[in-house]
């Protein structure tokens, strides 16, 4: 079963490490759907 | 993990039902990423947020792990993310998270 | 015409009781948590001045010791001690707290910095006695103190931002307004922190330029809080308030905002104002954030490390018209992440590094050292951000295998190669990219370095009105030597070719005329 598709995704990214919009992109491509992105900064 | 983000996670959860929801994170690297994924499973470990002493057991992936890396299209993936694996100790992150998911998640 | 980077000043100030009573963390824990055991433990991680000043990324901050002496120091720094501990530095200088409350009273100038007698008396002598000081500036402290009880009225009843010195209430910073709260004292505290940091950034560098006070037109502060009441929350102006303080007679100036990217964007704002003839000096300039001290301190405390996020940092840089000698700032090798760009972290360090080089027929690999966000590993690592420039060169290097421009096998030896080891306090715009101007300039100018490019990277979405990022960057290269005279034409020249019009005017006329 998938883990992704048809679900409700929540997006932590990181501003040093992968940043929302772009995980965004990739949750949406498996069928995902975002309800909240975010992206963090420790700097 | 940023106050206004776990009480996001939290309102999300009761909203849709914690089993219906994932969390994906960007964290840079293997600590951090656990630390997160503490957060939205067995509460915040920082005794900060609104998740603090919540344990939503939320299902949570990094996302340059391999299980949710096969649902992504390849090429939106090549795109968006993949050069940040030359970046990042990818196998760190997968111990930290595969490790917090065996403890804590529930769904 | 060029603009060329003429000097630059690099300060800090050490400023443990604010980590306590004014970092975010620290704020934020005491209404959340306020009988944690993080607040109980956080004051025996405090580290003394002394330990400051021997702490080597401070010493590289002020330029006592080089990036590259740094980086042959094993990680982490803060358990070892720096074989120089001067409070001066050919860059600038680090501050030590009671000598900077001074300081905010003299860029007050609402009257709302109120300092206990004793206290001023005690070390009004050691701020004089530094060497950026003036009488003007000593004079806008007022003679009049006030009495501890009164400061404690202040407050325990008016709202009034208290202002410490080794544990003990020594000041306080008043509201500006009972109701506005773009005038509250937390708000005042934190823009005169910023103010009186710029002033000793700009002093710094108006010294190490060899310019003078008078020779400064224009000002530009970076820097990311905002000035203003309720009906202009964000109105300005710090870069005028601080050239008011520091003496620059002939300067206006403005606020550019663009968080962490900010500096970047405002070295270009600068270059292209002296470049098209608007000013012939500006200098940019930022003073630092007392939201961000100690803003990874639960990590570093549940590790057993002293709080390192002690330090408010500032910095300045003189751009000047051509003089012939400085480096230049190339205006046409010049990369944007723009509203197109997206995200994704390739799309980003494209955006930034390779457009501009591609725009000339340039590899990465040809220019020689890149300073993006030099954030000081030691307080990032432990707090799970990882080293941020590290993060940086790889991304470059792993673009530069991409392109074809680096063997996979090299990609290790990139960062060392054209790398630099991160040494600014996380004090959000000020490691983005200019700490090391001040090096690059003295590396450039010896011969060392012909190319280097600062990038500037900003996380817009922290504010809420976008989802974007943000960054610009840009080359200071070698100076090219004496610009040649405006391309203009002889008379000689127009005489002849008036001559060639009318011949082939003739011949076009006689082959009609066949």
């Amino acid at each position: 079963m998938s883990i992704l598709a048809g679900k409700k995704v929540i997006i932590i990214g990181d501003r040093d490490g992968i940043p929302g919009m772009a995980i965004e992109a990739c949750a949406e491509s498996a069928g995902a759907e975002v309800v909240f992105s975010s992206t963090e900064c420790f700097v | 993990m940023d106050l206004e983000n776990q009480k996001r996670v939290k309102e999300f959860a009761e909203q849709y039902g914690p089993e219906n929801i994932v969390v994906l994170l960007g964290a840079a690297e293997g600590e951090a990423s656990g630390l997160a994924a503490e957060t939205v499973t067995n509460g915040d470990p920082t005794y900060a947020g609104p998740l603090t002493g919540v344990s939503l057991g939320l299902k949570v992936y990094h996302v340059c792990e391999p299980e949710v890396k096969a649902e992504f299209d390849e090429a939106v993936y090549e795109e968006q993310v993949s050069m940040m694996e030359m970046v990042l100790d990818v196998d760190d992150i997968i111990s930290e998270m595969t490790s917090i998911r065996e403890q804590y998640c529930k769904y | 015409m060029k603009s060329v980077i003429k000097g630059a000043g690099y300060i800090l100030v050490h400023t443990p009781d604010m980590v306590l009573h004014n970092g975010t963390t620290q704020t934020t824990e005491r209404i959340v948590n306020p009988d944690g055991e993080y607040l109980k433990e956080l004051p025996s991680h405090i580290r003394t001045f002394d330990q400051a000043l021997s702490y080597w990324p401070n010493q590289v901050y002020i330029g006592n010791k080089t990036p590259d002496e740094l980086a042959a120091v094993p990680q982490p720094w803060c358990d070892k001690v720096c074989d120089v501990n001067d409070r001066y530095g050919h860059f600038g200088q680090i501050m030590p707290q009671e000598e900077f409350l001074l300081l905010m009273q003299a860029c007050d100038v609402f009257g709302l910095v109120k300092l206990e007698k004793g206290f001023v008396e005690a070390h009004k002598a050691a701020l004089a006695a530094n060497p950026i000081m003036d009488e003007t500036i000593m004079a806008r402290i007022p003679a009049e103190q006030t009495d501890a009880a009164e400061i404690q009225r202040l407050v325990d009843e008016e709202h009034s931002e208290g202002l410490y010195h080794n544990g003990q209430l020594v000041g306080c910073v008043n509201r500006a307004h009972d109701i506005d709260v773009n005038l509250s004292a937390h708000v005042m505290h934190e823009n005169l922190v910023s103010k009186a940091s710029s002033v000793m950034a700009l002093l710094s560098a108006v010294k190490n330029a060899g310019i003078a006070k008078e020779d400064v037109e224009y000002v530009v502060d970076c820097a990311e809080e905002a000035c203003g009441d309720m009906n202009q929350r964000g109105g300005g102006n710090f870069a005028k308030s601080a050239a008011e303080i520091a003496g620059l007679p002939n300067a206006t100036g403005s606020d550019a905002r663009g968080f962490c990217a900010a500096p970047a964007h405002a070295m270009i704002e600068a270059a292209a104002l002296v470049a098209s003839g608007a000013y012939k000096t500006v200098v940019v300039t930022a003073g630092g954030c007392t939201a961000k001290l100690g803003m990874n301190g639960k990590d570093h405390v549940k590790k057993g490390l002293p709080i390192m996020e002690d330090m408010v940092g500032g910095f300045a840089v003189v751009v000047t018209q051509d003089d012939g000698v400085s480096p230049e700032i190339n205006l046409d090798m010049l990369g944007r992440h723009t509203v197109g760009t997206g995200s994704a972290p390739q799309a980003v360090i494209s955006s930034l590094v390779t457009n501009p080089l591609d725009k000339h027929g340039l590899k990465i690999t040809d220019i020689d050292k890149y300073s993006p966000e030099m954030q000081n590993p030691d307080i990032t690592k432990p707090a799970g951000a990882g080293d941020v420039p590290l993060a940086n060169y790889k991304m470059i290097a792993a673009l530069a295998v991409k392109r074809g421009e680096l063997q996979k096998a090299d990609l290790a030896s990139f960062p060392v190669k054209h790398g630099l080891t991160g040494w600014a306090p996380t004090q959000g715009h000020i490691p983005s990219g200019v700490p090391y101007i001040g090096f690059a300039r003295e590396d450039i100018m010896a011969g060392k370095l012909n190319r280097v490019m600062i990038i500037g990277k900003g996380s817009l979405f922290l504010g809420r009105m976008t989802n974007l990022f943000d960054g610009v960057s840009f080359v200071i290269q070698a100076n090219t030597g004496a610009e040649e005279a405006p391309s203009g034409v002889s008379e000689e020249e127009v005489k002849g070719m008036i001559a060639k019009a009318m011949r082939d005017f003739a011949a076009t006329l006689m082959a009609q005329a066949e």
